[in-house]
């Protein structure tokens, strides 16, 4: 064990540095007030993802022929943490770098790669996850969403649902049927669609937040064509696992910026507020709290690191991903409860520090339900890393 | 950078796990806490036959030279193995005598490597904590040299060991000295303790006398060293934690793939199975963040203080949450006298509060960051 960097991986970091001290803007934003602001916002993730591009930081891990820089994942991990200390922006396609790419780049055809890869990394393509259905979630391949051959093309008939950034994204990821007739995870596929097709449909559905991140989407006679495909026809249960599985293991750390930045902010926030005459820090209440909130991050990153680093060795995210998603989740609400409570009453208020508290706190408790349910993450724990009998 | 453990690291782990479950199953274990004097000279002469008492310790004074890292493998090992011995004492205090780097107790320091002397350090007054500065017994100067007169209490190991090295009080310095366990004025009384292969005595010290050579170290030194060496000590202890997990989460896992009831496995229930999950991620986050704070110590990294913080507040919850649920899995026969878990649950217990407890510890972090 020696978490000391290598000469390699210490020039590596320098050079981060060095770039990410030249290229941060001092100054940004995460206003998210109002539909101008979110918008605003979008456009500055966007260009803030193309000056990494530009400077040849995004998609660091991919191989170099696919836009990438071929890092090792340590690597990559040095790159997260740097851009968590300078206090960079957050990726603006989580989506897209984090599961969709990795995908591409493990069973897509030369052509899909040259076509999509580049212009995922540029943050010209904002990709979308249609997954989940109104009657497939945690059972998702029990969906229904149809796609029937035409000549050269798939014609796909189908309603899907929760699709975070559907409404901004270009291209989606969607998994149809293809045979009805096969058990159902033998007839499912892969399909990349262009999201401006005739027939697609999307309308934002409203989270407890009161904002629009996910919505619901439909497809009529939408024409997808075969060379689309992602994978082979009717092995898409396969692909959809890669997907996920990456999803796993590369989400919260893509999160950890945002998880830290709250973190840190709470801790400054927290010594200028007074209470009963000194500053809440002075509370040992409020200290036991905010200590361990932040050990609560430090043991996930620490996860994080540990399971990367076994990653270095294999590259395949495993099952053991399940755990982090469980830990980064689950700390998240944990975090977002310790603010309400170090702040008081006011902590909750959308006029308070523009809501950033009351918006946390709502969105968390989305996290245990996306990208796999916690009870689901259990099963796969037991099932696949625990080897207990399957329990349905 | 790599998180895993090395080649020679895995080696020591499976020397030390070979070592223990063949010389110390657990009915030996057992056997010992049936008895009165829980130390057992064989068991030591196997820990200092491979060189574990100052394995983290230079080779000039006897010790392996060799890192925290492996110490958290060789004290995890003996976490697994609920080994009853006065290891953690004897590597606190070793490891303190080493730091205060007096030259008149080398051969002392020699001794306990080579395994003729077992020490341990006496450190909490009566009514304090684990903070070493209200420590507030005094050292009374005397015609002759010194005197000593006070009680330490729950003082790991003292009546098993040879030396007691004593936290006082010289003025308002800080000073630490070393005493004779058969000094004439030192009485050693047991305060049972729920883990009976961890003691804990109250120590008093009746007009006990000292001469300057026993002072080790004064002051600054004397805090440098005692805070570093119960750092050191803390870390260790988190590695028990680890051991004694690892052997709950094992040994519930084992029960629910065997155990039938309704005519199937209890492990293919989503109760259990979620059970063991979280069991699983519990003992995994404690593992990381032990070996870092471990390897976080050894480098001397700016964060090291407060990683050894981080690992014992979040072990010392961890480890009680998968002691708790171990049995919950286990049903009847977890709550019983007969079956082991309760040897590790108790030896978590006791382990969760040596040294400070998660809120004692997330107010040394708090210390740190606000
Ligand atoms: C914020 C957010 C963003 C999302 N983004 C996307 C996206 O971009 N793309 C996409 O495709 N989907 C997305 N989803 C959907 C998400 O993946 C599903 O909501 C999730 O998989 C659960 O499915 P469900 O909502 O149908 O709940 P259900 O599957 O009906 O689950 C309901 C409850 O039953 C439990 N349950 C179900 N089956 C089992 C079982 N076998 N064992 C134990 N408990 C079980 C669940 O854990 C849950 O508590 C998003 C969801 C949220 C909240």
């Amino acid at each position: 064990m020696d978490l000391t960097l290598t000469a390699e991986e210490l020039s590596f970091r320098d050079t981060v540095r060095g770039w990410l001290r030249a290229n941060v803007p001092a100054q940004w934003t995460v206003s998210l007030k109002d539909d101008d602001s979110k918008r605003a916002h979008l456009e500055y993730l966007r260009s803030w993802q193309r000056t990494l591009f530009d400077g040849g930081w995004a998609g660091i891990s991919w191989p170099k022929e696919h836009g990438g820089r071929g890092v090792t994942i340590i690597q990559q991990s040095i790159f997260q943490e740097e851009l968590a200390l300078a206090g960079a922006p957050q990726q603006l396609g989580v989506i897209g770098e984090g599961l969709v790419g990795p995908t591409i780049i493990a069973v897509g055809k030369e052509a899909q790669k040259q076509k999509f890869l580049k212009p995922l990394l540029m943050g010209e393509h904002i990709w979308c996850q249609g997954f989940s259905e109104p009657n497939a979630g945690s059972d998702l391949a029990a969906l229904n969403t149809k796609a029937v051959l035409d000549g050269d093309h798939y014609v796909v008939n189908g309603q899907k649902i929760w699709t975070s950034f559907g409404h901004v994204a270009n291209w989606c990821l969607l998994v149809v049927r293809t045979d009805p007739t096969a058990p159902k995870h033998k007839g499912l596929t892969c399909l990349l669609v262009d999201m401006t097709s005739p027939g697609v449909a999307v309308r934002p559905l409203k989270m407890m937040t009161g904002d629009a991140e996910f919505n619901e989407m439909f497809f009529t006679d939408v024409r997808v064509p075969a060379s689309n495909v992602l994978g082979q026809v009717n092995e898409g249960w396969g692909v959809a696992l890669t997907a996920l599985g990456n999803e796993r293991a590369n989400l919260g750390t893509a999160l950890y910026l945002m998880f830290k930045r709250d973190c840190d902010a709470l801790i400054v926030l927290a010594a200028t507020i007074e209470r009963n005459g000194q500053p809440v820090t002075k509370d040992p209440l409020v200290r036991q709290k905010l200590a361990q909130a932040h050990l609560d991050l430090e043991v996930f990153r620490l996860n994080s690191l540990r399971t990367l680093s076994g990653m270095n060795n294999t590259h395949a995210p495993g099952p053991e991903g399940s755990i982090l998603k469980l830990y980064w989740s689950e700390m998240n609400q944990r975090n977002a409860q310790i603010a309400l409570e170090v702040l008081g009453l006011i902590g909750q208020s959308w006029d308070f520090d523009e809501g950033r508290w009351a918006f946390n706190y709502l969105r968390s408790r989305g996290n245990t339900i996306e990208a796999g349910t916690s009870e689901i993450q259990r099963n796969i724990i037991a099932q696949r890393v625990l080897g207990l009998p399957r329990s349905y | 950078m790599e998180f895993d453990l090395s080649k020679p690291q895995k080696l020591l782990r499976e020397t030390a796990r070979a070592t223990l479950t063949q010389n110390y199953p657990l009915e030996r274990v057992r056997e010992r806490m049936a008895s009165d004097a829980i130390h057992d000279e064989s068991l030591w002469q196997i820990i200092t036959d491979q060189g574990w008492v100052g394995l983290n310790l230079d080779e000039s004074c006897g010790g392996l030279g060799l890192g925290l890292v492996e110490l958290a493998v060789v004290a995890e090992e003996m976490g697994r193995a609920c080994l009853p011995c006065p290891f953690l004492a004897t590597t606190w205090a070793a490891t303190l005598l080493d730091q205060a780097a007096n030259s008149e107790h080398a051969s002392t320091l020699q001794s306990i490597t080579a395994g003729s002397l077992k020490a341990t350090v006496a450190l909490m007054d009566q009514n304090s904590d684990w903070d070493i500065e209200h420590v507030q017994t005094q050292l009374k100067p005397t015609p002759a040299g010194w005197q000593l007169t006070g009680r330490k209490t729950l003082v790991l190991d003292a009546a098993e060991v040879d030396i007691l090295l004593c936290v006082v009080r010289q003025g308002l310095e800080l000073a630490v000295v070393l005493v004779s366990t058969t000094s004439s004025g030192v009485h050693c009384t047991e305060t049972r303790s729920l883990d009976a292969t961890h003691k804990l005595f109250d120590v008093s010290f009746d007009a006990v006398s000292l001469s300057q050579k026993d002072i080790v170290a004064v002051g600054d030194q004397a805090r440098e060293a005692l805070e570093y060496a119960t750092r050191v000590a803390t870390l260790a202890t988190c590695a028990e934690m680890l051991g004694a997990m690892q052997w709950i989460r094992e040994a519930t896992l084992d029960y629910a793939k065997t155990r039938k009831q309704f005519d199937r496995t209890i492990g293919s229930y989503q109760a259990v199975q979620h059970q063991c999950a979280d069991m699983l991620l519990m003992t995994e986050s404690a593992r990381a963040a032990t070996y870092y704070a471990a390897w976080a110590l050894t480098v001397n990294a700016p964060d090291g203080n407060k990683a050894v913080a981080i690992a014992k507040a979040y072990c010392s919850d961890a480890g009680r949450e998968v002691a708790h649920r171990g049995v919950q899995v286990h049903g009847g026969i977890g709550f019983t006298w007969e079956h082991d878990l309760h040897l590790f649950l108790k030896r978590i217990k006791v382990c969760e509060f040596l040294f400070g407890n998660a809120t004692w510890q997330r107010e040394q972090i708090a210390k740190l960051i606000l």
